[in-house]
């Protein structure tokens, strides 16, 4: 368990690697964080520290309990929100009103990258689930992008739960995993990552310390 | 776009090669890893097509070799550009020129400009 941090997607580019490879980049701004509050397990059951990313600037954009929150804490009023979950020891490095940036990751590691992913409304099984349709010729009437069969007979007599089929696709929780960090601007506050993350330009995104590979180099 | 990442692609261009334009005769120097060993490849032709901004910008250049067309895409300001000379330049008046692969010989010729 490791702190991350918050921020918003930027936008994709690319850059050129030292072998002048031409290497695809998404630019994320993350932090300045604050910490807006910490959770101890005698009181909330569980430790973690609750921190808030993206200063919200009009006053009547903040309610009044969310206000009295922040006050509290002496940040300024903040509009994403989320918890990490953190060990005893490192929870002692945390204070509430301290801020953080990106300057806790390095280039050449790794990271993965949460974030809202781009909502595509109701969706057939092609698209939202890869089926291959049905043949574009030799007889095919009126039946091309279908999922086919969707059951048996009368043993079981219903379709199996889970069964794929058209619905609602996108706009759900996506981690994007393993994700090298090419570059860090802690004067920008700007985390330069390669690869594509979830969401649209301008999404707020969760980048943490990757769960499977962090301090591996390549 | 986002001034951000704007910023980002210009600390990555390159502003020591030569201003080409469609129609140019260019000779572009790259550079070739070969094993261990790098050497210098030249390819030398019109440039038809210019298309992206920024670090993104890539360039085609079309030649005829042994009486077949060849054509190849370079990123501008790739980090393996040696260098581009710029032989000519030619009268050209369209941003791509994709219509001289369908002309053979003289008529694929394309008009000097005068200074």
């Amino acid at each position: 368990m490791a702190v991350g941090i918050l921020g918003k997607k930027l936008g994709m580019t690319q850059i050129f690697d030292e072998q002048g490879n031409v290497v695809p980049v998404t630019v994320i701004k993350a932090g300045p964080c604050y910490v807006i509050q910490k959770k101890v397990k005698e009181k909330e059951g569980y430790n973690a520290i609750q921190v808030g990313f993206d200063e919200i600037l009009k006053k009547k954009n903040v309610n009044k309990p969310m206000s009295g929150h922040f006050k509290k804490a002496g940040v300024p009023p903040l509009r994403f929100i989320k918890e990490f979950r953190l060990d005893d020891e490192e929870l002692n490095l945390f204070e509430v009103g301290k801020v953080y940036g990106v300057d806790i990751f390095q280039a050449g590691t790794y990271v993965d990258v949460t974030g809202t992913s781009k909502g595509k409304g109701f969706q057939g099984v092609v698209k939202r689930h890869g089926f291959s349709g049905a043949p574009a010729s030799r007889g095919t009437h009126e039946y091309f992008r279908h999922g086919g069969s969707i059951g048996q007979n009368m043993t079981p007599g219903r379709t199996m739960k889970g069964k794929k089929m058209p619905g609602h696709m996108g706009a759900e929780r996506v981690t994007v995993q393993n994700l090298k960090v090419v570059e860090v601007k802690p004067e920008l506050n700007v985390i330069i990552v390669k690869g594509a993350v979830p969401g649209p330009n301008n999404g707020y995104v969760i980048v943490r310390k990757s769960k499977k590979k962090y301090g591996l180099k390549t | 776009m986002n001034e951000i990442v704007e910023m980002i692609e210009k600390e990555h261009m390159r502003l020591d090669l030569p201003e080409i334009h469609p129609g140019d005769n260019v000779r572009v120097h790259t550079k070739v890893l070969e094993g261990d060993k790098e050497r210098i490849q030249v390819f030398e032709g019109v440039v038809i097509s210019i298309r992206g901004g920024n670090t993104r910008r890539t360039f085609t250049v079309r030649k005829i070799s042994h009486g077949v067309g060849v054509e190849k895409t370079f990123p501008l300001h790739s980090p393996l550009i040696e260098k581009i000379e710029v032989l000519g330049r030619s009268k050209v008046r369209r941003a791509k020129l994709y219509y001289v692969r369908k002309l053979k010989g003289k008529a694929a010729k394309l008009k000097e400009k005068r200074q």
